[in-house]
């Protein structure tokens, strides 16, 4: 066991898995030499070797096509997209191409790649460099989509990812890569040191992909999140007293229904919470699951604490942002109707 | 014509003498206009890029080295044209003399900013100078100005378009496509791609030129191609000069790669000493465009150092008055536009759901 921060923690979990199968290749924009923008590759060019960690040309689209072929043959590629906003080039690739391939080719071919990209808000970061496309991808059948909101996690979920032989978006919460950010912008700055999901253990471990984790027992009310609005919801979920059942989704692709409806049965109320904009957003997905399954369990009419129906505005970041005092409304409202 | 491609259209020598076929004998008038802009860029981008470090903004971008050739052309366009740019053309709103103010109140984000809070710091966009909307993607909007050129063949007006793309986006598919399009129906645009050598740690060659050159790509889709000493203002403005008379003429298209240096790290997130020599700038053998226009001004009698000392800390008094006015109104989070700002403009005008939201938010 040692003390890693988020970015550390992928870092090791790359290195564990180059070190262990030589079918996997790490690659994207500035990830080889540099180590990437957000330092997740750094040093394993040097340690692996430029064929198994080096740098590509600017393509989204390409990287993910070559991506697919040399999954396709059997290796297990890990490509990075700098930026979640920056996918969308490849979104053809990833949509009629990885998604498809088992299905179509009658289980001939498939795709075994993992695609990691920073995702969310919170860092100025603009339109184009703090979106969160989680609900795009969850619609893509053939898809999994996975997004870690711990150190321990992190490393768990990407090894689990790796090797799994689905094409897996493995979305990283760019805003907890240094510290366990709970949503108050304007307080200091936490950091891992000293949180216990900051423990990671050496070598190869997984976190399975489907399985929710409570990471707060509770019976008043079922609050659902993943990536960074799960320590923004601890955060609303203490401020308001409330006896909340926290719940990281931790992968929405596959998703651990059973944690979430025995959640809904407990408590009777559900308050769901992303940073991606509401319409249309996978809190939708959610709300109608629990409705479908819950329904004559509910007390009262399920909520949704999300991103505004715009794009990111770069001064109004924390007015976009759904943070702590949203959330905290909508769990008080929800626990006055009855 | 064929050769071009693998060549550099070069003006001004080592001695800052104009010589060559590609002299485009500007007027000392236009040059010394240039370099105004040029140094604009380069005095403004100072200021700004340490108005970051204090705080003052989230980001910054500069262009130092590359001022040459948003300057040498939007001073040889014309105001009808549009050019489609990138984070890095910013001399060409330097040279359209777009007012420093708004520039500063967009970095800052504040109430005044003339995008409305909505766009991050330098992605400017200033329809009546010939400035196209700015966005974070690469490469996105290459392909609008062949579209653009386009449209106005067929209105039959003279506006023709310009875009930039950095030679690491080249990769990209939209570039590609643009270069199809822009050949398939002849559209009066003049495409450059901007070669600093460097796209955030990656070298040139990583976009697939090692053995060839980007204005080569030019070839493959039968489009004239041209490579020019990017740091070099006169050559530049003749290059683009030369493809601006065949696109009003109706001969379409050209490729134009400028050769040039990204002196400083990418931007205000980067850290250029992790992945190249630290004194490369300084080897960088095409030189300063800024020094090098200015020593072939002072050589045919048309500037002194006087001049230029006065030039830049006239400039240099704009820049610091125009940043204290921003600062008065506010530096990023100490000032906004109405918090309405964030739910307008997405729609024509806003469905239910913007409408609700607003209420919720308090706007
Ligand atoms: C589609 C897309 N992919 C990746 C990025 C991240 N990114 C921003 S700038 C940059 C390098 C661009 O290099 P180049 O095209 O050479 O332009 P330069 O910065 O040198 O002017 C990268 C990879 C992006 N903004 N958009
Ligand atoms: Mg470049």
């Amino acid at each position: 066991m040692r003390e890693l921060n988020m970015v550390k923690a992928i870092n090791d979990a790359l290195d564990v898995m180059l070190a262990r199968d030589p079918d996997v290749l790490v690659f994207g924009e500035d990830v080889g030499y540099f180590g990437g923008v957000f330092r997740a590759t750094e040093g394993l060019q040097a340690k692996h070797g430029i064929r198994r960690c080096f740098d590509t040309p600017i393509a989204e689209g390409g990287i993910i096509a070559t991506a697919i072929g040399m999954g396709a043959q059997g290796l297990r590629p890990v490509p990075e997209i700098q930026f979640a906003d920056y996918i969308l080039p490849a979104f053809d690739q990833l949509v009629s191409e990885a998604a498809r391939l088992r299905y179509r080719s009658g289980g001939e071919f498939w795709a075994p790649i993992t695609v990691r990209s920073p995702y969310g808000g919170g860092i100025f970061g603009g339109q184009t460099h703090s979106q969160s496309p989680e609900a795009i991808f969850a619609h893509i059948t053939g898809l999994k989509t996975v997004i870690p909101s711990t150190p321990y996690d992190a490393k768990g979920l990407l090894i689990a990812a790796i090797e799994c032989d689905d094409p897996v978006i493995y979305l990283e919460p760019k805003r907890l890569y240094n510290g366990p950010f709970d949503g108050h912008h304007d307080r200091e700055i936490g950091t891992w040191a000293g949180h216990p999901a900051a423990q990671v253990p050496e070598g190869h471990y997984t976190v399975p992909l489907g399985k929710a984790a409570v990471v707060r027992p509770g019976d008043a009310v079922t609050v659902l999140a993943y990536g960074t609005m799960v320590h923004v919801a601890l955060a609303a979920v203490d401020e308001t007293g409330i006896d909340a059942e926290v719940i990281d989704l931790r992968s929405i692709v596959p998703l651990d229904i059973e944690t979430i409806v025995a959640s809904a049965n407990k408590t009777g109320r559900c308050v769901i919470v992303h940073e991606a904009s509401r319409f249309g957003g996978f809190g939708g997905e959610l709300s109608s699951l629990i409705q479908e399954r819950c329904f004559y369990g509910l007390e009262t009419a399920i909520e949704r604490v999300a991103g505004w129906d715009t794009p990111y505005p770069h001064a109004f970041e924390w007015d976009y942002f759904p943070g702590p005092a949203r959330i905290a409304a909508a769990l008080r409202r929800v626990m006055e109707n009855t | 014509m064929r050769d071009l491609p693998f060549d550099l259209i070069r003006v001004l020598d080592d001695e800052g003498q104009a010589v060559g076929p590609w002299d485009p004998r500007l007027s000392p008038d236009l040059m010394r206009r240039g370099l105004r802009a040029m140094l604009r860029t380069r005095v403004f981008d100072d200021r700004l890029f340490r108005a970051h470090r204090q705080g003052k903004t989230s980001f910054y971008m500069k262009s130092t080295g590359e001022e040459a050739i948003g300057a040498a052309q939007a001073l040889v366009l014309e105001r009808q044209d549009m050019c489609f740019p990138t984070y890095r053309a910013m001399s060409w709103l330097h040279a359209r003399d777009y007012p420093l103010i708004d520039m500063v109140n967009q970095i800052f984000s504040n109430a005044s900013d003339p995008l409305h809070g909505r766009q991050l710091p330098i992605l400017f966009s200033a329809r009546d100078y010939g400035f196209y909307s700015l966005s974070g993607n690469l490469g996105t909007r290459y392909g609008h100005a062949v579209g653009w050129a386009m449209a106005s063949a067929y209105r039959q007006s003279d506006s023709l378009a310009l875009a930039y793309c950095g030679e690491g986006s080249t990769a990209e598919g939209d570039f590609h496509e643009s270069l199809t399009f822009a050949a398939v129906y002849q559209a009066p645009v003049i495409l450059c791609v901007t070669n600093n050598q460097w796209a955030i740690s990656s070298f040139a060659g990583l976009a697939g030129t090692q053995d060839t050159t980007f204005a080569a790509r030019a070839i493959g889709y039968g489009l004239p191609g041209l490579r020019v000493d990017g740091n070099d203002f006169l050559a530049v403005a003749a290059a683009t000069q030369w493809a601006a008379e065949r696109a009003r003429a109706n001969k379409g298209a050209t490729l134009i790669e400028l050769f040039t240096y990204r002196a400083t790290g990418h931007s205000t997130s980067d850290d250029p000493t992790r992945y190249r020599p630290r004194d490369e700038a300084e080897h960088w053998p095409l030189g300063d465009p800024i020094e090098r226009l200015r020593q072939h001004l002072v050589r045919i009698g048309e500037w002194d150092a006087q001049r230029h000392d006065d030039l830049i800390a006239q400039l240099d008094a704009e820049v610091r008055a125009a940043v204290r006015e921003g600062e008065a109104i506010g530096t990023l989070g100490r000032s906004k536009p109405p918090l309405s700002e964030m739910f307008e403009g997405v729609f024509a005008e806003p469905d239910w759901r913007l409408i609700e939201q607003r209420r919720e938010a308090g706007a």
